[in-house]
């Protein structure tokens, strides 16, 4: 265990990158199987501990902390797992059991018995082992490793290319005896059976007003953004998944849609609700994603369906290397020969040059809905990832309002000193109603100042919540505007940012919760 | 009922004195010389000779109208008012301040801490009826680590990778020589470079009587030069352009706050050293106790939870809100 809490501190802590993937490919080539795969799960986030989560892990502490001192003390710190690490006041003698053997514990050990077993373990261990143990144990790691980085590692330690392990990933499991069997040159690379597994998707790049001078339109292709959530449909021999675009398979959510899906293939598009393949709102879609086993009332008021805009594989076959234009056909021809009912094709908008799509972009975001165009160049590939110059996404503008600063907490990670959360409202009368909280959209250097705003303009504080003066004003950019029960205002923000600090601006002159009409929709 | 000898901004009624205002006063008595306690302006200041030296360096031989000595164990009687200084074993010359009048017994800790230290006189515990107790790391996550370990870890890097730099940020006054000094006495035997801002404070804590072995300024030597090397330096400067002057700098932070490894990693520190010139929790929970004081005063620092802890022990504890202290303080040298 002291190795692998060694290995995350050092992640945490050494800024440079290709250090901390030379400390990777150090681990990976000197531990043994399985704790060096075990410590692969944790770094990718695949190692699930079903029974060990945060509730349990506080109420080990609370037996042995004063419950208000942990309160204050999670506050200051920001990490439930380094306060567990800092705060447990027993220290014990002798070493923690190896990484798997510890999983294997935390694994068998009944819930009942959890917190006296981690307990003794928090004892022994070191600082930085509990804050490991921790980590471990929860899943939420917070050191700015990232899954890309830890494989990126196994391609440093094997010279396999990383595009090639991505490719098997998801087909691998914990502690992935087979991959590094086969990274070792040991053993075949492990068996793809694309039909349960997960394609890293292409992803695309916002597109800038001045790139289009670059652009020559009749190399492009475009179609509408359309407001749902990435999936991507994997239809096999044995069975459907539906991934969404991290990888999570979200198909028991929507029996609707991938039950009746016929014919095989990896399709790449968009979830979305609706009768008749005409797109509700995504509040609506919302509310089938917050349901982890759909409900028959719900699933009759909202059918779920994909509006496919490409394919992967077709049947067999992996046709991402082919040309998007070649894929598009194949995907149209596939479509001929699966007639489907909760599936149907995203079409392509014809358009002349930049000016005419950014008149239809305009069109179709105030009068449909849509969040924008996507514009595919015609000969490129499918490439995993955020590859430049292949798909741009032409956003609308999004809308502004002029709110009032009321709340701010402080934030977690990175930012656990700063009051970096922050929630504002908008004038209703004489008052002034939250209408949406943000946490993004400034510079660090910002971040400062209103931290220091912030704390010198505080009327009031509920707990990690500090109540300011209602003077400051931030410019709020949103992508749309829904009713919501939720909040005072009876108005909810998808998607709020920080757009601008109007430092300024005098809060009179905010806006008003009338003037939230307009973007309701 | 008496009058009580001391109000929540620190004044002393019986002598007309503050202790560390952040203010010009006429009359001050200072703990120690960190600029969030002693500043210049005053009419008068009060202070050990150590501190008086120090403020002397800092911010000029004028930075106060006139300066008294109190030496620890002397005891300064002011119509009946006795004040005297007991060392608070934060830095050199740091003092708690005990006022006794009407029957009553007043203790000022400043800032303070009470594992042995020898660059400051150790921490003496003082009874008294009022204590005012610092709360920098009053929480009960700061359990600090024992400061030889931390060097270790310093030295194991340093040994781990001899082409490097180590660059220990350090505040100025009072962590820079501890370092230097845990450092001697780890056996680190190589001459120990500074950054400018620490020359002229080392060059007083020898004079005071505190060795630190061979000094030399950072700045000036070649680059390969600095390979396998310590430098200390402010922690401003560990992260700006004057560290492209050493060879892939590891960025090192001797610090109390260095237990938050997202603290350290906000500052980009690559080596938290957790090596604090403050009480711990416990320490802080031990010094109240052993005082023997039934009203707390809590201040500089997080008072929620040492309140708290003070009222569950049956004690009279609230936070004392002294003006121009942010919530992390400015120079702490913690």
């Amino acid at each position: 265990m002291k190795r692998f809490a060694d290995l995350l501190e050092l992640l945490a802590l050494t800024p440079s990158r290709t250090r901390k993937i030379a400390a990777l490919a150090q681990y990976f080539s000197e531990v043994p199987d399985p704790d060096r795969g075990l410590a692969l799960a944790v770094l990718t986030g695949e190692l699930d501990i079903v029974n060990v989560k945060p509730a349990l892990l506080k109420q080990t502490v609370l037996a042995e902390v004063d419950e208000t001192l942990f309160a204050l003390s999670y506050d200051y710190v920001g990490d439930l797992g380094e306060t567990i690490a800092l705060i447990w006041p027993h220290h014990g003698e002798g070493e923690l059991p190896r990484l798997s053997e510890i999983v294997t514990l935390l694994n068998r050990t009944s819930k009942a018995d959890l917190p006296r077993v981690i307990g003794n373990m928090l004892t022994r261990a070191a600082i930085h082992e509990r804050w490991a143990l921790v980590k471990l144990a929860t899943g939420a790691l917070r050191i700015g490793v990232s899954a890309r980085l830890a494989k990126t590692a196994l391609a440093e330690m094997s010279g396999v290319d990383l595009q090639a392990i991505e490719e098997v990933w998801h087909g691998v499991k914990p502690p992935y005896g087979e991959l590094f069997a086969w990274l070792e040159g040991r053993a075949e690379r492990p068996a793809i059976d694309h039909t349960a597994r997960f394609h890293p998707l292409m992803l695309s790049n916002p597109v800038e007003d001045s790139d289009f001078e670059k652009l020559d339109p009749r190399d492009f292709s475009a179609e509408w953004k359309w407001d749902g959530i990435r999936v991507q449909l994997v239809l096999g021999r044995k069975g459907a998944s539906l991934f969404s675009r991290t990888g999570d398979d979200i198909a028991a959510s929507f029996p609707d849609v991938v039950e009746v899906a016929m014919g095989q293939a990896v399709l790449d598009g968009e979830l979305l609700v609706g009768h008749d393949f005409e797109a509700r709102s995504f509040n609506d879609l919302q509310q089938r994603l917050n349901r982890k086993v759909a409900q028959g009332k719900q699933m009759a008021e909202l059918p779920g369906f994909v509006r496919v805009y490409d394919m992967l594989f077709d049947g067999d076959e992996d046709i991402r290397a082919l040309a998007w234009e070649a894929r598009r056909e194949r995907l149209e021809a596939w479509f001929g020969r699966n007639p489907q009912t909760r599936l149907d094709l995203s079409e392509v908008l014809p358009f002349g040059d930049w000016d005419d799509l950014g008149e239809l972009r305009r069109l179709g975001t105030e009068s449909h809905g849509h969040e924008g165009v996507m514009i595919k160049l015609r000969t490129a590939p499918y490439v995993p990832g955020r590859p430049k110059g292949f798909w741009f996404k032409w956003k609308r503008d999004p809308n502004v309002v002029d709110a009032v600063l009321m709340y701010a907490q402080r934030g977690h990670g990175k930012r656990s000193s700063f009051y970096s959360d922050y929630t504002f409202g908008v004038w209703k009368g004489n008052e002034i109603v939250p209408i949406g909280k943000a946490y993004f959209g400034f510079t660090d250097e910002e971040l400062k100042q209103l931290d220091r705003w912030i704390r010198a303009n505080t009327v009031g504080s509920f707990g990690p919540v500090r109540e300011v003066k209602k003077e400051l004003v931030f410019e709020v950019a949103f992508d749309s505007a829904q009713k919501s029960g939720r909040h005072k205002s009876g108005v909810a923000l998808r998607f709020p940012r920080i757009n601008r600090i109007r430092w300024d601006k005098p809060a009179g002159e905010a806006a008003r919760l009338e003037d939230m009409d307009a973007f309701v929709g | 009922m008496n009058k009580p000898i001391l109000d929540r901004n620190l004044y002393v009624p019986a002598i007309d004195a503050w202790i560390d205002p952040v203010a010009p006063k006429p009359r001050a008595i200072i703990t120690h010389g960190h600029a969030d306690h002693a500043r210049s302006g005053h009419g008068a200041v009060l202070a050990t000779p150590e501190t008086i030296a120090i403020m002397k360096v800092r911010y000029g031989a004028d930075c106060a109208g006139r300066f008294e000595t109190l030496r620890f164990g002397e005891v300064l009687n002011i119509d009946g008012a006795l004040v005297s200084l007991h060392p608070a074993g934060h830095i050199l010359g740091s003092a708690q301040v005990l006022v006794e009048a009407n029957g009553q017994r007043a203790l000022v800790t400043g800032d303070y801490k009470r594992l042995p230290d020898r660059t400051a006189e150790p921490y003496a515990a003082v009874e008294c009826d009022l204590l005012v107790t610092e709360a920098t790391f009053g929480l009960p996550v700061f359990q600090h680590p024992h400061p030889k370990d931390e060097i270790a870890r310093l030295l194991k890097s340093v040994a781990d990778q001899p082409e490097r730099c180590h660059l220990v940020g350090c505040y100025a006054l009072g962590k820079a020589q501890r370092v230097i000094a845990l450092l001697r006495d780890a056996g680190w035997d190589r001459p120990i470079y500074l950054h400018g801002a620490m020359i002229e404070l080392c060059g007083l804590y020898e004079e005071l009587g505190v060795s630190l072995g061979e000094l030399l300024p950072a700045t000036g030597m070649p680059k390969a030069a600095m390979a396998g090397e310590i430098v200390i330096a402010p922690p401003s400067a560990i992260r700006d352009r004057w560290s492209r002057r050493f060879p892939d700098p590891v960025v090192c932070q001797a610090s109390g706050w260095m237990s938050i490894k997202q603290r350290a990693r906000q500052a980009l520190v690559e080596l938290p050293l957790v090596i604090s010139d403050h009480c711990d929790w416990g320490e802080l929970n031990q010094s109240i106790l052993e005082s023997g004081a039934e009203t707390v005063w809590v201040t500089h620092g997080r008072e929620d939870a040492l309140v708290y802890w003070c009222r569950q022990q049956g004690l009279a504890a609230e936070p004392l809100a002294l003006p121009g202290l942010d919530d992390d303080g400015g120079e702490g040298g913690a």
